[in-house]
């Protein structure tokens, strides 16, 4: 069963093969990749499975323990991929649409797929790699593939995007080496279940040091304010699939390292203040920056940065209900923000637009639109039953059981959030979805029906799995949170070190 | 199996690499921020060397004695970073060229968006509401590329 942890990597690292030899053939290629990404959904759901009675481990090649590579399942890393997987997959299939009758010079079909692919192999890598030297190669696996993917098309815009994208991860990867270098000179290991153990005898300013090291790396690639300012700068401008994806995946990997590395590396040294003071400037400044934006692309880049804050909440309370809340947030975020990046493809295929100022009247012109964009706008901004006001309604929960100074302050920041997005949701809706058409909207869309392209079944179908999805996440609220829960109790009482250093089965 | 010693030396050289390394990144050329990507990260390759510690002979098992190897785990990291490095190098040299067969030179340019963004502001201090800035029923922009 253990083997099952490399399929998924495995399988995008094919697929991607596959699909570059078959660079001639669409057709061909979005058949590999979409099986491939499906498999691994399968596989995820599978782990998701199987993790929540123990951790699931594998010693890759069975080099000597702990030196060689490992992958780990355990809850939060298999729930993580099988959300991640299910975004990628409608994304994917949002793409196959895109690509059938949408300009072809703007996204060249041949290098898309396997740079897609090659991208859900690092992600996936990421959530399941058990040493820090593994998750820094997914992470470089990762970002190549996004490098790929933002500047594709090689347009004046893109390149100048791609360039403050690449430079600023250039720049984290050089001190995630740094970060690397000085763990191994410190304890003489990578592993993270090694570093643990080690971490802890060490004293408390060298351990302070890595820590703030790693958080730094960590927070630029999740987009925490200080080292936030990139995000919207870089993604506007690539295509709706690829910003949906990286608006999903890339910031929730960052999140991720470093929920583990709080978690598992410094699991007495929480740093409640710093990352309380950040959560609170990521909530507001980002949201903020939000309601000032007058095109929706960077609006829903500014909202994502500002929810990155509601995931700092929860990891800076560092218990175990906040930090539940924390991963059911991610869990819930990963989805929406996909799904309104997905929306936003849609509307500027439209109304010809993502400008508020050119777009107007958009449900008279497509009343399915306006549920596609309402029902997740509604459900990022947190209003009940959707999954996002579950989600920080656990935040809120663990801040007021929290009740110190500073975790009053993060739940008056979350609801001043809350409310703010709400308002940057009802903007866009006012006025793009209300209000006058555009003359050369209605001619547009008129042409457009005509042919029966106006919103191809694909692109809309995925968009509306994505919807359901998210709604899926308040059916199943239940079950779902309690298994967050069971994740997030995992992190504190050290089962990830005991099944790793126990020398799982080979 | 961390080093008892960290060598002086490589720590300054790498410490000095690092600094000359973040100096051109803050430069606007792409050509001058690959120098600067490609100076730090050979400073964080010298650091691995530093965290290696002392220096033994090659980790292989037969020609050297155990006690006496260099610690192989580091120099395999340095492998990797070093590929890495590579192609980054590569990608940022095809984006620079490529910038400069757009704009005719390879500087990084400010975000159009963000002064778009600080046009509005300005103009709202001069009217009345931001609304009946925004809600131009003519079709304009209001605010001009």
């Amino acid at each position: 069963m253990n083997n099952l942890l490399a399929v998924p990597v495995l399988l995008c690292l094919f697929g991607a093969g596959a699909t570059f030899l078959a660079g001639r053939h669409p057709g061909v290629q979005r058949a590999v990749s979409v099986t491939a990404v499906a498999a691994v959904c399968v596989v995820a759901g599978v782990l998701v499975w199987l993790t929540d009675s123990a951790p699931l481990v594998l010693w890759v090649g069975d080099w000597p323990q702990p030196l060689g590579i490992v992958l780990v399942a355990d809850r939060l890393a298999a729930l993580m991929l099988l959300v991640a997987a299910l975004v990628s997959l409608a994304v994917l299939v949002y793409a196959t649409g895109l690509d059938q009758d949408e300009v072809r010079r703007e996204t060249p079909v041949s290098i898309f797929h396997p740079t897609f692919l090659l991208l859900v192999a690092g992600v996936s890598n990421a959530f399941l790699a058990g040493d820090l030297f593994n998750l820094f190669v997914s992470f470089e696996l990762l970002l190549f593939a996004s490098y790929v993917l933002l500047t594709m098309g090689g347009t004046k815009d893109r390149v100048r995007a791609g360039s403050v994208y690449v430079v600023v991860n250039l720049v984290s990867s050089a001190l995630f080496l740094v970060a690397l270098a000085s763990c191994y000179a410190a304890t003489g290991t990578v592993n993270l279940a090694d570093l643990a153990v080690r971490l802890a005898e060490l004293p408390a300013e060298v351990r302070g040091v890595l820590q703030v090291l790693l958080l730094t790396v960590f927070g630029l690639k999740a987009a925490v304010f200080p080292l936030s300012a990139w995000l919207p700068h870089s993604y506007p401008t690539a295509p709706a699939p690829v910003t949906a994806v990286f608006a999903g995946l890339l910031t929730k990997v960052g999140v991720y390292a470093i929920i583990r590395t709080q978690t598992l590396l410094f699991p007495t040294e929480p740093l409640s203040l710093l990352l309380g003071v950040v959560g609170i400037a990521t909530m507001l400044l980002g949201i903020l920056g939000a309601v000032a934006q007058g095109e929706i692309k960077r609006m829903l880049s500014f909202t994502l940065v500002s929810h990155i804050g509601y995931m700092v909440f929860g990891i800076s309370l560092a218990t175990s209900a906040a930090l539940a809340g924390a991963i059911f947030y991610a869990a819930h975020h990963i989805t929406i923000q996909a799904t309104l990046f997905l929306v936003a493809g849609l509307i500027q295929r439209v109304g010809g637009s993502s400008s508020l100022d050119r777009l107007g009247g958009l449900a008279r012109l497509s009343p399915l639109l306006g549920a596609l964009f309402l029902v997740p706008a509604m459900n990022l901004a947190g209003i009940p039953p959707l999954s996002g006001f579950v989600a920080k309604l656990a935040l809120l929960q663990a801040g007021v059981a929290d009740a110190g100074p500073m975790a009053w302050a993060l739940v008056a920041a979350g609801v001043v959030t809350s409310l703010l997005t709400l308002y940057a949701m009802a903007k866009v809706w006012n006025r793009a979805f209300w209000g006058v058409v555009p003359e050369q909207a209605t001619a547009r869309v008129t042409t457009l029906s005509r042919q029966g392209r106006l919103l191809p079944r694909l692109m809309v179908g995925s968009t509306l799995g994505l919807v359901v999805l998210a709604l899926a996440f308040t059916v199943a609220a239940g079950p779902m949170y309690g298994y967050v829960e069971r994740s997030a109790t995992a992190l504190f009482d050290r089962s990830y070190i005991a099944a790793v250093l126990s020398g799982g089965e080979r | 199996m961390g080093p008892v010693t960290a060598n002086l030396t490589l720590a300054l050289v790498a410490g000095a690499l690092i600094a000359c390394g973040v100096y051109l990144i803050t430069e606007r050329s792409l050509s001058r921020i690959l120098i600067g990507v490609v100076l730090a990260s050979n400073g964080v390759n010298v650091l691995f060397l530093v965290a290696s510690g002392p220096a033994g002979g090659a980790p292989i098992i037969g020609l050297t004695p155990g006690p006496q190897m260099s610690d192989p785990l580091p120099q395999a990291m340095v492998l990797t970073a070093i590929v890495i490095t590579l192609s980054v190098a590569a990608f940022v040299m095809t984006m620079a060229y490529r910038s400069f067969q757009i704009n005719g030179d390879d500087e990084v340019a400010d975000d159009v968006e963000d002064a778009r963004i600080a046009e509005l502001a300005r103009a709202d201090l001069a009217s009345e509401s931001y609304e009946e800035m925004g809600f131009s029923d003519t079709g304009e922009d209001v605010v001009s590329e």
